[in-house]
């Protein structure tokens, strides 16, 4: 279907509807209930999983068939975000011409800055495209104040010229909306104990998620993923077959670069503002983090280890110490604050300690990542349903 | 009517006069190889011809075309495959898909962004590919990881790779280098093989004088970087010069 195989259209099709269900499957534990905390369905998160999903999928792109380590990644998404929010400025409150855009600015943007750092590969790619990163940070920080708001960033206002839309009712504010239906609209379904909530702006961004993961699978099985799998394997041996590894290696750059911007348009798309810090090299490093803990060069994993970081930094990060002295009341009091000096460290503020570990455990024992952790569990299960079956059949050891 | 033309070609690293005046002239469909003491400068010969490196002076002509400022890939294009004295093959990728690669380079040149179309609907692609590891011998091993494969198999499916480019002039870089005394029978055959059922010439580098005497017609000495002598095998074998080269002045 689709041009796929089975298995990938089967995975699609699990995709597809694990984010469509998204709503439900995130909220398991009831309101008011002590487990409530740990509830990631609310719609600013959930639009976090499939944002970053999409800017880690674009980012596999590149890293995970071509092995080259872009350490600017966040330069294309801020570039798209700041497209996004002057078309908001300037033409209209509907997020489609500014989500449009945004991937054609960071496509431009990336191909530039391709251009110039895939004269070098290995670690002075890597140093060159965290180079241009810093200095767009720069740039956007002070130097270029006018289009980029500084400091403060931008946001759109209620005087902005916004020559498509309809003057605003008085006090009205400027709302992200896709012809008409706003990107904050929600809708609450209440069962039980349980809230469900269905939000427009996470709808949008998920049906777009999952044409982007639809055409990361095409990428991946196409004659071109087969290129960029060799640019890998082995350049000296693609040269002398004929093929020029320079412009497979810049599509790739310039493809995945598109995704970013794509990941940074939604953002405005969501939350309409922008601000430099966005272009920070740390959040050139999370997408490398995501993409390594997830699954480097498999389909899903990208999107795994983003939604993964994003819940640690959302979920992990709201458990304070008195969260955690209500955790551990039953214990006598002497005990329970030794517990709780000892697990504060990781939670809370400190939650990319506890990141930094898993991340540590995952590249020594799980290299492929999260994807891996689940191929051996699956194996694990699948021996011993054998060992049920066939308990007569052994074969012989080697 | 030869199909490379090499006239003076010279090559300085440094002090170290690497190649100086190299006139070396390859007949079409022969087999044409060129030997000589390690440091005679026959890999940086091959690689002036490969588009690795430039030389400092002369003209390299293939069909009468300069490969001389063309990069490897350019080179590639023109008719010269080149198979590497420890094979270069895709490791990461299987075999089939290593045999892939160059049929796409063959159909659709140095690029093609072809990103959106699905590997199933490559067929032309695939039989080939198919037909050329069958004539390899290497069917069976055709969805093996290409880095799982024993050295014979990885020199098979280099050969292999360069063949379904249909090549003009395929280049062999010492290709028994290190390889046990049955392996080199096989390969001897495998390039005879090759020259008898298809219009080609083979340019061999190598060391080993059983495979040279076996499969050239044509034999090019090179010491301390100039040509010493080209002529037919059975004048090179008792050639005083030659021997000198070989084994110092005392022989």
């Amino acid at each position: 279907m689709f041009g796929l195989t089975k298995k990938d259209t089967g995975l699609l099709i699990v995709v597809a509807i694990l984010t469509l269900l998204a709503p439900f499957i995130l909220n398991p534990f009831p309101e008011g209930s002590a487990m409530a905390q740990f509830n990631a369905g609310y719609p600013d998160l959930m639009q976090r999983f499939v944002i970053f999903g999409i800017f880690a999928i674009g980012f596999n792109i590149l890293f995970g068939l071509t092995g080259y380590l872009s350490f600017g990644h966040a330069a294309f998404l801020g570039v798209g975000s700041y497209a996004a929010i002057w078309m908001m400025k300037l033409l209209t409150m509907n997020v489609l011409p500014a989500i449009i855009i945004s991937v054609l600015v960071a496509g431009l943007f990336s191909l530039a800055v391709g251009w110039i750092s895939l004269r070098r590969s290995g670690i002075y790619f890597s140093i060159l495209t965290l180079a241009f990163a810093q200095m767009s940070y720069a740039l956007a920080y002070s130097v270029l104040t006018p289009i980029t708001g500084g400091e403060t960033g931008l946001q759109p206002k209620v005087d902005d010229p916004r020559i498509l839309d309809a003057a605003l009712a008085e006090g009205a504010t400027p709302k992200a909306n896709i012809f008409g239906l706003q990107m904050g609209q929600s809708f609450d379904l209440q069962l039980g104990g349980w809230l469900f909530t269905f939000n427009a702006g996470y709808y949008l961004a998920a049906v777009v998620m999952l044409l982007a993961f639809y055409l990361s699978i095409r990428i991946f099985r196409s004659p071109f993923g087969m290129m960029l799998r060799a640019v890998k394997s082995n350049q000296q041996r693609l040269n002398y077959t004929g093929l020029n590894p320079k412009p497979y290696t810049l599509a790739a750059f310039v493809i995945s670069g598109m995704y970013a911007g794509l990941a940074g348009g939604l953002l405005v798309a969501m939350d309409t503002q922008v601000g430099p810090e966005r272009m920070f090299w740390t959040a050139s490093g999370e997408v490398v983090l995501m993409t390594i803990l997830g699954g480097a060069a498999t389909l899903i994993g990208p999107v795994l280890g983003a939604g993964l970081i994003k819940y640690m930094e959302n979920i992990l990060s709201k458990i304070n110490k008195d969260v955690l002295h209500q955790w551990f009341a039953f214990l006598p009091d002497g005990l329970e604050d030794f517990i709780v000096a000892i697990v504060y460290p990781f939670v809370g503020k400190g939650w990319h300690l506890t990141l930094g570990l898993i991340f540590m455990a995952v590249v020594i024992f799980l290299p492929g990542g999260l994807v891996e952790a689940g191929q051996r569990i699956a194996r694990l299960f699948r021996r011993k349903t054998q060992d049920k079956t066939t308990p007569a059949k052994t074969e012989p050891a080697e | 009517m030869s199909i490379l033309e090499v006239k003076g070609v010279g090559k300085r690293f440094g002090g170290l006069q690497a190649l100086s005046d190299v006139n070396l002239s390859v007949r079409e469909n022969s087999v044409h190889a060129i030997i000589g003491p390690n440091g005679a400068g026959k890999s940086t010969l091959l690689n002036c011809l490969v588009g690795k490196l430039i030389p400092d002076t002369g003209s390299v002509m293939f069909d009468g075309q300069s490969v001389l400022g063309r990069a490897p890939y350019e080179i590639n294009q023109m008719g010269i495959s080149r198979v590497f004295q420890t094979p270069e093959i895709f490791g990461d990728l299987t075999v089939l898909e290593n045999m892939m690669i160059p049929c796409f380079a063959k159909r659709d040149g140095a690029f093609e962004l072809n990103a959106i179309p699905s590997m199933m609907g490559q067929k032309d692609i695939v039989e080939r590919a198919e037909h050329m590891l069958t004539e390899m011998n290497m069917a069976d091993k055709r969805h093996d990881h290409a880095a799982a494969l024993s050295r014979g198999d990885k020199r098979r499916l280099e050969i292999g790779m360069c063949l379904s480019q249909e090549p003009r002039l395929l280049l062999l870089d010492e290709p028994t280098a290190g390889m046990a005394r049955a392996d080199t029978n096989n390969t001897i055959d495998l390039l005879k093989d090759i020259h008898d059922s298809r219009d080609i010439t083979i340019a061999i580098i190598e060391h080993d004088m059983h495979v040279v005497f076996s499969l050239a017609q044509r034999i090019t000495v090179l010491a301390q970087g100039t040509p010493l002598v080209e002529d037919d095998p059975e004048n090179i074998r008792g050639n005083p010069k030659v021997r000198e080269a070989y084994l110092g002045e005392s022989a």
